[in-house]
C-alpha cells in the first residue's frame, strides 16, 4: 500500500538553526557542551559560531507528502540515520524536504512487517546539501490492516 | 581531556547517565516536539500494551551522540546510525559505549551502543567521526 508513494517528494521549507531551541534541545539530552550554547566559545571555535548537536533536526519542519497516510498510532522506530557534510550552524537558515525513499515487506514473529524509508533533506540557500536523515519505521501487519478499515 | 586523533582500535569511549527520569522524557518531548504521549503519560502507554512510559528512540541516541562532543575542533560526525532493538523505561540505568573500529587518515570509525543495567542493548549502530584538522 505505500509502494505507490515511493519517490514523492515534499516542498521545501525554510527553517532557521535557532538559538533558543538548540540549547533547550542539548540541554534535553544532557549535552549542555559551551561548543551548543556558549556564544563567546562558539565565536573561539573553529566554526566561527555554535553548532547544533547532530540529531537536532528532528525540530525542523519538513513540509508534507499528501500521499503519504500513517496510521496515527503503532508505528516503530526501527532505524535512524544522519549524514553531514558538516554541522549545522547556530543561526543559519536550512531548506529541509522529504522523500519516501523506500517500502519493503518482510516476514517476521507477528506476520507481514512494512518497512518504510523516509529521508529528509536539509540544504543551504544555494541548494548545498548540509544534511541527510533516513529514518526506517516498522508498519505491522495489525496497524496496516487496522488502518485499512 | 583525551584527543580522538589519538584513539586506537579498540579503545573505548564510556559513560553512565543517572536514571532515566521522567522529567528527562518531558524536557525532550518540549524541546524536539515529538509529544506522543506514550513517552510521558502512563494511561497512553498502558493502552498501547507497555507496562509504563518509554523513552523516545531519539532521546537515547541522542545522549549516544555526547560522546564525542568534546571533540568537535578535531572533526565532526559524518554518519550517525542506529538501530533501535529495545526500549528504555523510568529508572533505567543507560551506559553508552563507542568503541574504534577502524582508524584512518581522514576518518576514525566507531561501534555503537546505549546498554541498560541488565547488560541488554537497547540500540546499536556505528559513527563515522571525519578529522578536520591536518
Amino acid at each position: 500500500m505505500y509502494t505507490d508513494v515511493i519517490g514523492k517528494v515534499s516542498g521545501k521549507v525554510k527553517n532557521t538553526v535557532e538559538r533558543g531551541l538548540v540549547k533547550r534541545f542539548a540541554q534535553s539530552i544532557g549535552d549542555p557542551h559551551p561548543i551548543f550554547i556558549d556564544e563567546e566559545y562558539g565565536k573561539r571555535s573553529k566554526y566561527g559560531t555554535n553548532i547544533a548537536p547532530p540529531t537536532f533536526p528532528r525540530v525542523f519542519e519538513s513540509g508534507t507528502i499528501e500521499e503519504l497516510q500513517l496510521p496515527k498510532k503503532g508505528l516503530i522506530h526501527g532505524e535512524q540515520r544522519f549524514h553531514y557534510e558538516r554541522p549545522l550552524l547556530v543561526g543559519e537558515d536550512v531548506y529541509v524536504w522529504t522523500e519516501v525513499k523506500d517500502y519493503y515487506e518482510k516476514k517476521g514473529n507477528n506476520g507481514l512487517m512494512g518497512f518504510l524509508s523516509v529521508v529528509k533533506y536539509g540544504e543551504d540557500k544555494d541548494g548545498k546539501l548540509i544534511f541527510k536523515e533516513e529514518a526506517i519505521t516498522i508498519i505491522t501487519e495489525a496497524v496496516r490492516k487496522a488502518m485499512s478499515v | 581531556m583525551s584527543n580522538i586523533l589519538t584513539l586506537e582500535k579498540g579503545k573505548t569511549l564510556s559513560e553512565t547517565l543517572a536514571p532515566v527520569s521522567r522529567m528527562d522524557l518531558i524536557k525532550y518531548s518540549g524541546a524536539s516536539g515529538d509529544f506522543n504521549p506514550i513517552h510521558t503519560v502512563d494511561e497512553e502507554a498502558k493502552k498501547t500494551g507497555l507496562p509504563g512510559i518509554i523513552a523516545h528512540g531519539m532521546w537515547t541516541m541522542g545522549n549516544l551522540a555526547k560522546l564525542f562532543t568534546p571533540y568537535y575542533e578535531e572533526g565532526f560526525i559524518k554518519d550517525y546510525r542506529i538501530r533501535f532493538s529495545g526500549m528504555v523505561f523510568i529508572d533505567d540505568v543507560i551506559t553508552l559505549v563507542a568503541t574504534v573500529t577502524t582508524e584512518e587518515e581522514q576518518e576514525i570509525a566507531f561501534e555503537v551502543k546505549a546498554v541498560n543495567q541488565a547488560g541488554k542493548a537497547v540500540l546499536k549502530g556505528d559513527v563515522t567521526f571525519v578529522k578536520t584538522n591536518g
